[in-house]
């Protein structure tokens, strides 16, 4: 593995006496795809939190893009961009107001402004809903906006909770372009999803159960790992042993 | 049945778990009386008296002995006559007693036919210088002048204490804000967070779901019926002269009354905002101001006297009145009722038509 | 700075194109103004007046025509006997019974006036004190004009009273201010609050939580709107005051805007830091409430702080409209100055600096 990004040593996080993340340990390279796999509930949205910096660990030690995630929240939201599970940016501003907001938050400067926008109305081919308010797009338009506005500041990393939830196939192929792209350009991406054939695209994963890691490699290690045909029977095998329900 | 009474569980839980939202609720009647009861009141009880007072003769002194020995005023002492205006301006006294030069002589006369103290108010105040010119007046003319023609009393609140007369309002606004204000902005924020289209396609019939969400603010208001009733009667001591059944029985059908609009308003409003302004600015501003709460209704002018009789809680606010206070027996306050009756009607069905139509 | 622009940009983008709120911003202060004053008259008129006369004398008749020529007071009935007025003053027919004795009269002529008797609904104190006071008015004015005409001594009051500030005693200016101060206290307390729980409602926060904006950045792009939308409903208050009520400020109007100015720093800064501390809109409005009650109701904006006992008094000490009030009802109808009122501007000022300390405080853009 090259350049290390993210490191995470026994990340905890409870809520009361409910252990959401128990214990997470494991390293993502610069560059990589890490898919983070896990049933409803099994913890991975609040341990994906915790390395964003919306959330504070409970107990155990990590580092994103070189910053401690313990104490350095703030710096780590510099160099990293998110997209949540829950449509997020505003649906009252247009397409190119909202761009324009973040570009101001992340303080990037008005030409290099202008030059991202256009680099990404290009990419995602968005000309005519510029002016659009963003409540009116397709959920599939408004996925592809949120992970450009994740990326526009070119962060190191990407964190993305279930970027594809909802959307039909052929977008979802299209997003995974998206992804493909960003990381050749040296992003990391950190993606959380339900779809295994999903799972199949990443250079790594790993599958927590009960806010645990159970399993962590490339699919085809997993695969050969578990004699399973496909990821769908390698997450079906290991979610079998999960105590919680949803 | 049996699902109606999971989803009203549901919904209890839901408000149950709300610790602050459940304490503010619970709270805000014992605050209101409490306040109302103790803490204001619109009789003046104090009022800072500056003099001026060009020979400090023995009987001025005398006189502003007796001012500043009263228990309503507070002797600020004496200052020249160029400071009157500067002493008002910073409030530093809200009046100002200024005896004439030859006082001594005014005063001595059998029936005088100058004044011998000129009294000069901070008017700004407008309650402290209506009252409080009746108060002096009396005090510097002491026991000496001629008894007043007229003797008064006040029936009912002898003690002339408004305690009394702000419980009705009090209830009428409390339960307006509990019943219509709270429900409305949970239905719609079901609305808005798309819960509602998942509970709408389940077996159960739409309606019962809106009727489950109610149950649980009903009951906080009866919890609140309760609490007022019992610290109107042992911490304000207001007479409940064997009315408390009717007053319940009117209460309970302003209940409905009010779950009714709260529901309309839910029908109306898409976004939890639109309902909460509808409700805060649209329903509890009239309320408090035309239903006669604070302000008599009959002082206001026709026109707002015209639109206060399409405010709900000036019919339940007098019914209680009535009851509450003046000891009526439920016959008096037939009119009342039947006026909330069809307004709850009205709401009722106008909601329900609403509801339906926006299902189809 | 860049940041604050930019996110003010979107705050002013977002409240043009809502629907509801630029509406309420406009026409609240309008509907408040325009209806309220009307409301609040504390001069109580159309008394109803039943006389029991069991005199029945030239001077009984006299007093009852006095009375009902009154302008405040009007004859609902006379009476033979007390139980049939006081029925009509359950029915709420009438509001005061007079009874005048049998020997009213003679008694008069002898020198030795017999007392008559006012009994007056007491559920409404403020309608029956002042309505009985009006009463005792005509009929002293009436007496003393019988007493004129026998040729009996009467006597001149012994004081005067002189009105400064207001000399008309018009009620209506004295709560017009303070409907401005409760305009300003609903609409930047409420509408911030209720702003930032839809952000978070929405889930809109998240994003900016991940972003690496300061919190006092954040904070101050909610705040800075509402102090734009408090000048606006102030600017129209004042206009509807001069225009329907004919009362302009006594002093100056800079001083206003700059009390006005805090007040809503400190209002809204409390939306905010309730917003921050509440997860549904519904919290926020409950806990809102809860404090605007208190406000309004203890700040000396309908009743006077000194009529309060001392316990209560203290407490207002803490309430931010108490300093605002005073400021307003001195510029406006005493003409007093920054000199007579600095350390109200004073109080206001710390009152702004720890609210919006504590809304930035509650902004946790980590759980």
């Amino acid at each position: 593995m090259n350049e290390t990004v993210i490191s995470v040593r026994n990340l905890t996080k409870c809520f009361g006496s409910f252990r959401a993340v128990d214990g997470i340990t494991f390293d993502v390279g610069r560059g990589e795809i890490f898919g983070f796999l896990g049933a409803n509930g099994a913890g991975k949205t609040t341990a994906m939190r915790m390395l964003c910096g919306l959330s504070c660990p409970t107990s155990g030690s990590g580092t994103v893009a070189g910053f401690d995630v313990l104490r350095e929240g703030e710096r780590i939201k510099r160099h990293i961009g998110y997209m949540s599970q829950r449509f997020s940016l505003y649906d009252d501003l247009t397409v190119l107001e909202n761009i324009r907001l973040y570009a101001g938050i992340y303080g990037l400067s008005h030409r290099q402004t202008l030059r991202r926008t256009a680099e990404l109305f290009a990419r995602l081919d968005f000309r005519k809903e510029r002016n659009q308010l963003v409540g009116a797009l397709p959920l599939g338009y408004k996925q592809k906006l949120a992970f450009s506005v994740a990326t526009l500041h070119s962060p190191e990393i990407v964190f993305l909770d279930e970027p594809t939830g909802g959307v039909d196939p052929l977008t979802r192929r299209q997003f995974w372009e998206l992804i493909y792209e960003t990381a050749a350009a040296g992003t990391t991406v950190f993606v959380t999803t339900h779809y295994m054939d999903e799972a199949e695209y990443c250079s790594r994963v790993s599958v927590m159960v009960d806010g645990q890691i159970r399993a962590l490699d490339t699919p085809a290690a997993l695969k050969c790992r578990f004699r399973a045909e496909s990821m769908d029977e390698v997450f079906r095998l290991l979610a079998r042993e999960a105590k919680r329900g949803d | 049945m049996g699902n109606f009474g999971s989803f009203i569980k549901k919904e209890t839980l839901h408000i149950l778990r709300d610790r602050r939202t459940m304490l503010v609720v619970l709270l805000i009647p014992v605050v209101l009386m409490t306040l109302f009861g103790f803490a204001i009141s619109t009789e003046i009880n104090n009022i800072d008296v500056a003099v001026v007072a060009p020979h400090r003769t023995e009987s001025v002194r005398q006189a502003v002995e007796r001012m500043a020995s009263n228990p309503y005023c507070t002797f600020k002492g004496y200052i020249p006559s160029d400071e009157i205006d500067r002493v008002l301006r910073r409030g530093e006294a809200s009046a100002v007693a200024v005896f004439a030069a030859d006082y001594d002589r005014i005063a001595a006369m059998p029936a005088p036919a100058e004044p011998a103290v000129q009294l000069i108010f901070d008017a700004s105040n407008t309650n402290t210088a209506m009252s409080g010119a009746a108060y002096l007046q009396s005090i510097l003319t002491g026991a000496s002048a001629q008894a007043s023609p007229v003797e008064m009393r006040l029936l009912y609140n002898p003690q002339m204490r408004s305690a009394y007369n702000f419980v009705p309002g009090i209830m009428g606004m409390i339960f307006i804000l509990i019943c219509a204000l709270m429900t409305s902005v949970s239905i719609v924020r079901e609305k808005e967070n798309g819960t509602m289209e998942v509970l709408l396609v389940s077996p159960v019939r739409p309606m019962r779901i809106v009727l489950a969400k109610l149950v649980p603010y009903f009951m906080l208001s009866c919890i609140n019926l309760a609490t007022i009733l019992l610290l109107a009667a042992y911490a304000l001591d207001v007479p409940l002269s064997g009315s408390a059944g009717a007053i319940i029985a009117v209460s309970l059908l302003y209940l409905v009354l009010a779950l009714a609009l709260g529901l309309l308003i839910s029908t109306l409003a898409e976004k939890q905002i639109v309902a909460l302004i509808i409700s805060a600015m649209l329903l509890m501003m009239p309320i408090v101001m035309l239903s006669g709460m604070l302000f008599p209704v009959e002082n206001m002018p026709a026109v707002l006297q015209a639109i206060s009789y399409i405010v709900p809680a000036r019919w339940y606010i007098e019914a209680i009145r009535k009851l509450m206070i003046e000891g009526l027996p439920f016959a008096a306050v037939w009119r009342e009722v039947l006026i909330l009756l069809a307004m709850t009607v009205v709401f009722i069905v106008v909601s329900v038509k609403k509801f339906n139509d926006k299902l189809e | 700075m860049r940041t604050l622009s930019v996110l003010l940009q979107k705050e002013f983008r977002q409240l043009s194109r809502n629907k509801f709120v630029p509406k309420v911003i406009v026409l609240f202060p309008i509907m408040v103004m325009l209806v309220i004053p009307w409301v609040t008259t504390m001069d109580v008129r159309n008394v109803g007046v039943t006389v029991v006369d069991d005199n029945r004398s030239t001077l009984s008749r006299r007093l009852v025509d006095n009375i009902d020529a009154s302008e405040y007071l009007s004859v609902i009935a006379v009476c033979d006997d007390y139980a049939a007025a006081l029925a009509l003053l359950e029915a709420g027919e009438t509001d005061a019974i007079l009874e005048i004795p049998d020997d009213c009269e003679s008694s008069l002529l002898e020198g030795r006036l017999k007392k008559m008797n006012i009994s007056a609904n007491g559920v409404n104190a403020m309608k029956g004190s002042l309505g009985s006071r009006y009463l005792m008015g005509a009929i002293a004015q009436t007496l003393a004009e019988v007493q004129a005409e026998k040729g009996l001594p009467a006597s001149v009051e012994p004081t005067v009273v002189r009105n400064f500030y207001n000399p008309t005693l018009e009620y209506r200016n004295y709560m017009v201010p303070a409907l401005m101060i409760m305009l300003l206290v609903m609409i930047c307390g409420f509408l911030p609050a209720l702003n930032l729980v839809g952000e978070k409602e929405t889930g809109t926060i998240e994003q900016i939580n991940v972003t690496p904006v300061g919190r006092f950045t954040f904070t101050l792009a909610k705040l800075i709107p509402f102090w734009l939308v408090g000048l606006v409903v102030l600017s129209i208050a004042m206009l509807l005051a001069r225009g329907v009520y004919a009362l302009s400020p006594a002093g100056s109007v800079a001083g206003i805007y700059a009390a006005a100015l805090l007040f809503v720093l400190t209002m809204s800064g409390l939306g905010v830091a309730i917003a921050n501390k509440s997860d549904t809109m519904q919290q926020a409005m409950f806990v809102m409430f809860f404090i605007v009650i208190i406000f309004i109701l203890m700040s000396g904006l309908l009743t006077p702080i000194d009529s309060m006992p001392a316990w209560a008094q203290k407490i207002t000490l803490f309430l931010p409209p108490r300093y605002f009030i005073e400021i307003m009802r001195s510029i406006y109808l005493k003409g007093a100055t920054f000199g007579d009122l600095w350390h109200d501007f004073a109080a206001l000022g710390v009152f702004a600096v720890v609210f919006d300390l504590i809304a930035v405080a509650a902004y946790k853009k980590r759980s």
